[in-house]
C-alpha cells in the first residue's frame, strides 16, 4: 500500500497522478476527484487564499488515509491539497484511491474527502470583487463526516 | 511555557499568529480563559467563533489537558478541501 500526502502551492496533474496508481498490479479499480475554486458567491469572485497548519497538516491528512486502509482493503492513496492564493477554477485538492475493487475505492474516496473537509487544518479566504472574507464552515459537512463515524 | 498558535480569522482579528503562555493551567479551556482575563481583545474573539483546539498537532477537544512545553492552536472550524 502506498501513501503519498503532499500539501504544496504549485498544481498538480491527474494523469500522472492516476497513472502511479494504475501501475500497481493488484489494482482493479483507481477512483479520482478533484475539487476545483467555484464561483459560489453569484459571481464576482476573483481566487481563494488557503491557509494551513504546516506540520500539522501533513499529520491530519496522514491519519485521515490511515483511517481509511483499516475500513477498506486499498492499494494505494494520494492526497495533494494546494495552499496559497488560487484563481477562479484552479484546482484545489485531489485525492486519488486504488482497491481491488470499485466499492472500496469508491467508499475510501468519499471518506477522506469527508474528512479532510472536517479535520484537517485549512482554512479558504474568498476574494471577492467587494472585498475578502474568510469562508464559514457548513454543517452540511460535519453531517457528512459523521455519517461515517455512525457506520464504524 | 505553553505556546499559543492562532489560525485564519482568529489570527487576522487578533493580529497575532503565537504566542506564549506562562500560567498554570490544566485544560485548553483553562488556557482560554487565561488569555481572554489578559486582554479584551481576546475576550472578544475568542467568544466570537466557535473554538476548535489542536494540542501537539492533533485536533483535540477543549476538554483536553496540557502541560509546560505543549503546543496548542486555537482556530475556527476548518474548511479546506
Amino acid at each position: 500500500m502506498s501513501i503519498s500526502v503532499r500539501v504544496q502551492q504549485e498544481d498538480f496533474d491527474l494523469a500522472t497522478e492516476y497513472q502511479r496508481l494504475a501501475q500497481n498490479k493488484q489494482c482493479g479499480a483507481v477512483v479520482t476527484f478533484t475539487g476545483l475554486v467555484r464561483d459560489s458567491v453569484e459571481g464576482g469572485l476573483r481566487g481563494l487564499e488557503l491557509e494551513h497548519y504546516p506540520g500539522m497538516t501533513e499529520k491530519a491528512l496522514t491519519d485521515i488515509v490511515e483511517e481509511a486502509q483499516k475500513r477498506w482493503d486499498l492499494r494505494g492513496v494520494t492526497v495533494i491539497h494546494r495552499v496559497g492564493y488560487l484563481s477562479l477554477n484552479e484546482q484545489i485538492v485531489m485525492v486519488a484511491v486504488a482497491s481491488g475493487h470499485r466499492q472500496a475505492a469508491f467508499s475510501a474516496a468519499s471518506f477522506i474527502m469527508d474528512y479532510l473537509k472536517t479535520q484537517a487544518p485549512f482554512w479558504k479566504k474568498e476574494h471577492t470583487e467587494e472585498g475578502e472574507h474568510w469562508v464559514e464552515a457548513k454543517q452540511s459537512d460535519q453531517q457528512a463526516a459523521e455519517q461515517w463515524s455512525q457506520q464504524q | 511555557m505553553i505556546t499559543v498558535k492562532f489560525f485564519a480569522v482568529l489570527r487576522e482579528r487578533l493580529g497575532l499568529a503565537e504566542t506564549q503562555v506562562d500560567a498554570d493551567v490544566s485544560t485548553v479551556q483553562e488556557l482560554v480563559q487565561v488569555l481572554k482575563q489578559q486582554s479584551e481583545r481576546y475576550a472578544k474573539e475568542l467568544d466570537r467563533y466557535q473554538l476548535l483546539c489542536a494540542v501537539n498537532q492533533n485536533l483535540l477537544p477543549l476538554t483536553t489537558e496540557v502541560k509546560d512545553g505543549d503546543e496548542v492552536a486555537l482556530f475556527p472550524p476548518v474548511t479546506g478541501g
